[in-house]
């Protein structure tokens, strides 16, 4: 963007473009329409595990709850974990699009299209969860504040109406973001297409023709939208973190909370980001725009998040054993040797140990093994709001009410649904609208000059 | 070029290949009094930006606008129904202003971001200049410059435009 993105002069010579403007819009205008065989077949499945969602979901809505693995005391289960672990999967896009935006990070120009739109996707997929974990879905509403005949409102001093709050802003804002950026280049796209296409375009364009009026105020707009988005995305993980950490469960009530549950956000995204694009580059040709370089940086990404989890994981157990406190001893004791030892040790493995094997560069330059990693990365955040919902509700205050939680055939069928509904969406955008930043990427490379210097013309 | 068919303001419609010619071409024009020009790129461009001179975008003004309001909507809504419905727990305080921060935090961005957006809806309406003409090349990688001038004035501009190295100019009839 025109504010803040200047060209770096002395920039790493792996972000040196080697095409000119008209090629970008060229390449990136051809990943659009018909679709391969291979997308069709991934959009099938895609849809297949949706519907297998939407039936579970339908028979729950017919016979309640009561098929799913809740369990006294365990009646935060599978439904809130998958819940926590969407609306985390969110948290790289805004990361990459709005915070390094801001950082005036170069390598972001190439991915955060497809990062936002992963974004937007994600925390559209958490927001069912809520609606379905409640149980009397109908009723969703009255977690809203609306003038009613009963005469009450909802109460504000509880962390899960921050939440309402926090992920229907994040929702609202992060569409908006998306939608915002993609108008210049869908722009682009319908100078470059024909027939209906074209009519279709064109009224996604809003009229964008590019004008320096038109710029003058998108830019500034841009840099206030990213502004806003950075606090946002930082407040959205610390509000859900709270959901847990204002009660008083054992190794819920921890002030490490919410830059423990940021950071996990952000880890569990750039693996999805890793596991979205690596696949995604090559299905649509547009290698030589997302390079090693990219991967590299995202690599050294997760490894800091992936490292500040292993510090907070370390921190838990030291404050657990330092504060004498036996229900949170207990609790911590139970993670790795209770009864549920497996999800412990698959979320401590996959997260804290797994991201340490990204300190070597040839590790993080290698593709298949990052997209390897990345699917560790995905498995292990899973289990890690699984271990911390579950295990801490299944021991707390009175030994003979301990039990343990199963996940049933519906907690599954609606964990399915929810990868179903998320890479549904997905595939239909990324042939449909621009996946790379046309105009962003352009903006880097040197416009041609009369007067020597630049351009490839 | 091919023409496109709603082109209603008379005027001289230039492309351009090379960044600085274009601003050559934006700075002589503005000399000789051309001061509502319209030029188009396909991304933003700090040299054109400077030598058109406009003022910075009003945009903030509303971003700050609507920020405000929402945090005030924020706070608002959550006090006031506070005392609208009375619950009284424990002795404490009716309305707890700490805990209602979140929500003031997340009403701030919201209506920050969404008057953001309806603002430059509203200022680029405001700035448009209805029946320039436009070409699909500026979308891609063209420069595109348009001069609205009366009949008289299209063979002057034409030959500036071209001085300055257009590579391509045309002139739209009204």
């Amino acid at each position: 963007m025109a504010v803040v993105a200047r060209p770096i002069p002395d920039r790493a010579p792996e972000l040196e473009i080697t095409q000119t403007q008209a090629d970008v819009t060229r390449d990136v205008a051809d990943t659009l329409g018909r679709a391969s065989t291979g997308y069709l077949l991934l959009l099938g499945g895609a849809i297949a595990l949706f519907l297998a969602g939407l039936l579970t979901f339908l028979i729950l809505v017919k016979d309640g709850l009561g098929h799913a693995g809740y369990n006294p005391p365990i009646f935060w289960a599978v439904f809130i974990t998958t819940f926590v672990f969407w609306i985390g999967i969110g948290h790289a896009g805004t990361l990459i699009s709005a915070i390094l935006f801001l950082f005036r990070s170069p390598w972001r120009t190439a991915v955060y299209r497809s990062t936002e739109a992963m974004t937007v996707f994600a925390v559209m997929t958490a927001a069912l969860f809520p609606i379905i974990h409640i149980g009397r879905q109908w009723i969703f509403y009255w977690l809203l504040p609306y003038p009613n005949q009963r005469w009450l409102w909802p109460n504000f001093k509880s962390p899960l109406l921050w939440d309402v709050f926090a992920i229907s802003t994040y929702f609202t804002v992060s569409t908006v973001f998306l939608v915002f950026g993609l108008i210049p280049d869908v722009a682009a796209v319908r100078d470059k297409v024909t027939g209906w296409r074209r009519i279709v375009y064109t009224l996604a364009s809003a009229g964008w023709q590019g004008t320096d009026n038109q710029w003058r105020h998108y830019t500034r707009a841009y840099l206030y939208l990213a502004a806003l988005a950075t606090p946002l995305v930082l407040s959205v993980h610390s509000v859900v973190s709270w959901d847990f950490a204002v009660s008083i469960v054992p190794a819920w009530h921890g002030t490490i909370f919410a830059p423990y549950f940021v950071a996990g956000a952000i880890y569990s995204g750039l693996g999805m980001v890793l596991t979205l694009i690596i696949p995604l580059r090559r299905a649509l040709g547009i290698e030589q725009m997302i390079t090693k370089y990219h991967f590299d940086n995202l690599a050294k990404l997760t490894l800091l998040t992936g490292s500040i989890l292993f510090y907070s994981y370390g921190m838990e157990y030291f404050v657990a054993w330092y504060s004498g406190n036996t229900f949170e001893q207990t609790t911590f004791f139970r993670r790795p040797f209770g009864s549920m030892w497996w999800a412990g040790w698959t979320m401590i493995i996959c997260n804290a140990f797994v991201s340490q094997l990204l300190w070597f560069r040839k590790i993080r330059t290698n593709l298949t093994a990052l997209f390897v990693i990345s699917i560790f990365i995905n498995i292990g955040m899973w289990f890690e709001r699984f271990v911390i919902i579950v295990s801490s509700l299944s021991n707390d205050y009175i030994p003979w009410a301990w039990s343990d939680m199963n996940p049933t055939w519906a907690d599954w069928g609606i964990l399915a649904g929810s990868f179903g509904w998320f890479g549904m969406w997905f595939l239909l955008f990324a042939k449909s609208f621009p996946i790379v930043a046309i105009q962003e990427i352009k903006e880097m490379i040197p416009m041609p000059r009369k007067r020597g210097g630049g351009g490839h013309h | 070029m091919a023409r496109p068919k709603s082109s209603r303001q008379p005027g001289v419609l230039a492309s351009f290949i090379h960044v600085d010619a274009a601003v050559d071409a934006i700075r002589s024009l503005r000399a000789r009094g051309h001061r509502n020009l319209v030029v188009y790129t396909a991304f933003p461009n700090h040299e054109i930006e400077e030598a058109l001179d406009q003022p910075v975008s009003l945009v903030r003004l509303f971003t700050l606008i609507g920020g405000l309001t929402g945090c005030a909507a924020g706070f608002g809504m959550t006090i006031w129904m506070s005392f609208d419905w009375p619950l009284l727990v424990g002795g404490k305080t009716m309305s707890s202003v700490p805990a209602y921060v979140a929500i003031a935090f997340e009403l701030t961005v919201l209506l920050g971001a969404l008057i953001t957006v309806a603002a430059v809806a509203g200022l680029t309406l405001l700035g448009h200049r209805r029946g320039a003409a436009y070409d699909p090349q500026f979308s891609d990688d063209r420069i595109g410059v348009f001069v609205p001038s009366g009949a008289d004035q299209l063979a002057p501009v034409e030959q500036l435009l071209r001085s300055a190295g257009a590579v391509e100019v045309r002139h739209e009839a009204a």
